[in-house]
C-alpha cells in the first residue's frame, strides 16, 4: 500500500542563535510530506527548504538514525521523542502525524542541559556523571574462560537490560523534575548485578549520586514518566536498586 | 557517617520524606480505625473511651510530639524539595502531555500535600484545639463504665457529632481532607518504599495496589464519618 501523503503541516520550531541569546518560537509550513518518511527526513525536508530560501536551517542532533546512539533529541508535541513508546525520534515516523497539524518541537529541557543552537542541547552532563563512576577500575584480570564466572540468568538478564541505555536524556527531559535518576540507576545497576561490577558498587553509587546533585539535576519523585519515555524501556526498578545502593553506602560511610 | 551531605543529597532527602511519610501513615490508620468508633456506637461510648485513653495515656502523651515533628519534617522537606526540584528546569515547556505517562496524584503531591495542611489547621483547630485547651460547651462530661467502674470523662463524641451534624462547612472540609489524604496516599505510599530502596520489578505491581487500596481506604473511611451524621441525624 502506497504511503498517504501529507498535503501540508505546520511545525513550530524553538529557534535560538545560541545559549547567551533569547530564543522564540516559529512555525513553518512543510508541503507533501510522506507518512512513510521518519520525524527526521521531514526536517531535512524543511531545512533543504530554509537553505533554498536563503535562511538558517534548523539545528538538531541525530547520527546513527537507527535508534541505537542516542544522538536524537527533541520533545515533540509534549513528548520526548514524540508520540510513541520505546522509540527515538529518528525511529518516529510522519505516519504518527495528521493532515494540516501543527507539530510543536522544543529541545530537552533542563537546567543541566542547556541550549547550545535551536534544538540541539548540551549533554555533557551525562558524560560528567559516568566519569564520577560509571566503570569498572579495579584489576579483573584477562578475558575469563566462556562460563568460568557462574552468572544467573536473571542477574544477567537485567544487567544487559540496564546496558541498553544510551544515554539520550529523554528521561530527564520528561521527568517534571529534570531528574536523571533513571539514567543513573542504569549506569549503576549494569555493573552492579554482575561480580566484576561489585566490587565498586556502592562507592560508584554515591559518587555518582553526588555528580548528579551538583550538575543541578532534580529529585526523583516517583511519577515514572521516565520509564515510560524511554527509548529502550529501561525500568523504574533500577531506581529502586540505586537507592538501596546509595542509602547502603551513606550508612556505611 | 557524614550527616549534613546525607540530608543535603537528593536521595537523602526523600529518605527522610518516605520515613515521616510512612510514620504519618501508621498514624492514620490508628486515628482513623478510633475515628470510627463514631459511626460503630450511637451512644457514644465506645468513641469517648477511645478518646479518653489516647488523652490519658502516657505513651500516647509521648507521641504527640513526636508525630508534631513527623509532620513538620515532612511538610519543611516537601518544600526544599519541590523549590529545588522546580529550579531544575528554569525554562518550562511551551507543549506537555504529561497525563499520558504518570498519574495526577503522582505530579501534584505537593499541592494535595499543601491543602492537606490548610485542612490540617482547620481539624485541629475544630477539635484537638477545643478538647485540649480552649474547651467548647459542647464538652459536656459524661459517665462511662469502664471495667464494670464508672469513670467521668469529657463527651468528645458530643463534640463531633453535633458539629458534624449542624455544620455543613466542617463536614464537606472533612470529606475533602479524606479525599485529598488518599489521593496523596495512592501515589505516596509505594513511592516511600520506592525511595527506600525496597521495591523490584514484582513487588512494585504489589506496593502499587496496596498504595491505591489503603488511599481508597482513608479517602472512604475519613468521609463516611461526616456523610453519617449528614444523612443520619
Ligand atoms: C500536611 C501536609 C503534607 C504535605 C505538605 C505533604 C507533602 C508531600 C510531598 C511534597 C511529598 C513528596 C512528593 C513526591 O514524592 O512526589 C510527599 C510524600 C509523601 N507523603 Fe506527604 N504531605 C503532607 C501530609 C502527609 C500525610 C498526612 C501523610 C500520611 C498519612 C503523608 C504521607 C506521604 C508519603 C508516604 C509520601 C511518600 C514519600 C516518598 O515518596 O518517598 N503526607 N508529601
Ligand atoms: S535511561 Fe532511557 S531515557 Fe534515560 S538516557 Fe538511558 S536510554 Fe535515554
Ligand atoms: S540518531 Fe542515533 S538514536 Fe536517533
Amino acid at each position: 500500500m502506497a504511503d498517504i501523503t501529507l498535503k501540508k503541516i505546520y511545525v513550530k520550531v524553538w529557534r535560538q542563535n545560541s545559549a547567551k541569546e533569547k530564543g522564540r518560537f516559529e512555525t513553518y509550513e512543510v508541503e507533501n510530506i510522506s507518512q512513510g518518511s521518519s520525524f527526521l527526513e521531514m526536517l531535512d525536508i524543511l531545512n533543504d527548504k530554509l537553505i533554498r530560501e536563503g535562511k538558517d536551517p534548523i539545528a538538531f542532533d541525530h547520527d546513527c538514525r537507527e535508534g541505537i546512539c542516542g544522538m536524537c533529541s527533541l520533545y515533540i508535541n509534549g513528548r520526548a521523542h514524540g508520540p510513541d513508546r520505546d522509540i527515538t525520534t529518528c525511529q518516529l515516523h510522519m505516519r504518527k502525524f495528521n493532515e494540516g497539524e501543527t507539530i510543536t518541537i522544543e529541545p530537552w529541557r533542563a537546567g543541566a542541559f542547556p541550549v547550545i543552537k535551536d534544538l540541539i542541547v548540551d549533554r555533557t552532563a551525562f558524560e560528567k556523571i559516568q566519569q564520577a563512576g560509571g566503570f569498572v577500575s579495579v584489576n579483573t584480570g584477562g578475558i575469563p574462560d566462556g562460563n568460568a564466572i557462574p552468572i544467573g540468568y536473571d542477574d544477567a538478564e537485567e544487567a544487559m537490560d540496564a546496558a541498553s541505555c544510551i544515554g539520550c536524556g529523554a528521561c530527564v527531559a520528561t521527568c517534571k523534575n529534570s531528574s536523571a535518576m533513571l539514567f543513573v540507576a542504569a549506569k549503576v545497576s549494569q555493573l552492579a548485578k554482575l561480580p566484576q561490577g561489585k566490587v565498586e558498587a556502592k562507592r560508584r553509587a554515591r559518587n555518582m549520586v553526588t555528580k548528579m546533585d551538583e550538575l543541578g539535576f532534580g529529585g526523583c519523585t516517583n511519577t515514572g514518566a521516565c520509564e515510560l519515555e524511554c527509548p529502550k524501556g529501561i525500568s523504574i526498578s533500577h531506581i529502586a536498586r540505586l537507592n538501596r545502593e546509595y542509602l547502603v553506602a551513606k550508612l556505611a560511610e | 557517617m557524614s550527616k549534613g551531605s546525607f540530608l543535603s543529597a537528593s536521595i537523602g532527602r526523600k529518605f527522610l520524606m518516605s520515613i515521616t511519610g510512612l510514620f504519618l501513615v501508621t498514624f492514620i490508620i490508628v486515628h482513623l480505625t478510633l475515628n470510627l468508633f463514631l459511626i460503630f456506637d450511637d451512644s457514644g461510648d465506645l468513641f469517648n473511651l477511645a478518646a479518653h485513653f489516647m488523652a490519658t495515656n502516657p505513651l500516647i502523651k509521648i507521641m504527640e510530639p513526636v508525630l508534631a515533628i513527623g509532620f513538620g519534617v515532612h511538610i519543611l522537606w516537601s518544600i526544599i524539595i519541590t523549590v529545588q526540584n522546580m529550579r531544575a528546569r528554569p525554562v518550562g515547556y511551551n507543549k506537555t502531555s504529561q497525563s499520558v505517562n504518570s498519574t495526577w496524584a503522582s505530579r501534584n503531591m505537593f499541592i494535595l500535600g499543601g491543602l492537606i495542611f490548610v485542612f490540617l489547621g482547620i481539624h485541629l483547630y475544630a477539635f484537638w484545639w477545643k478538647m485540649k485547651f480552649a474547651g467548647d460547651p459542647l464538652l459536656t462530661h459524661t459517665t462511662v463504665m469502664q471495667g464494670g467502674v464508672p469513670v467521668e470523662m469529657e463527651n468528645a463524641y458530643n463534640l463531633v457529632a453535633t458539629m458534624f451534624k449542624q455544620s455543613l462547612f466542617y463536614s464537606i472540609t472533612h470529606i475533602l481532607g479524606g479525599v485529598l489524604l488518599g489521593l496523596h496516599i495512592t501515589h505516596g505510599f509505594w513511592s516511600a518504599f520506592q525511595t527506600i530502596g525496597l521495591n523490584n520489578h514484582l513487588w512494585r505491581k504489589r506496593l502499587f495496589v496496596l498504595a491505591n487500596i489503603i488511599g481508597w481506604i482513608f479517602a472512604i473511611g475519613f468521609s463516611i464519618i461526616p456523610l453519617y451524621f449528614m444523612i443520619k441525624f
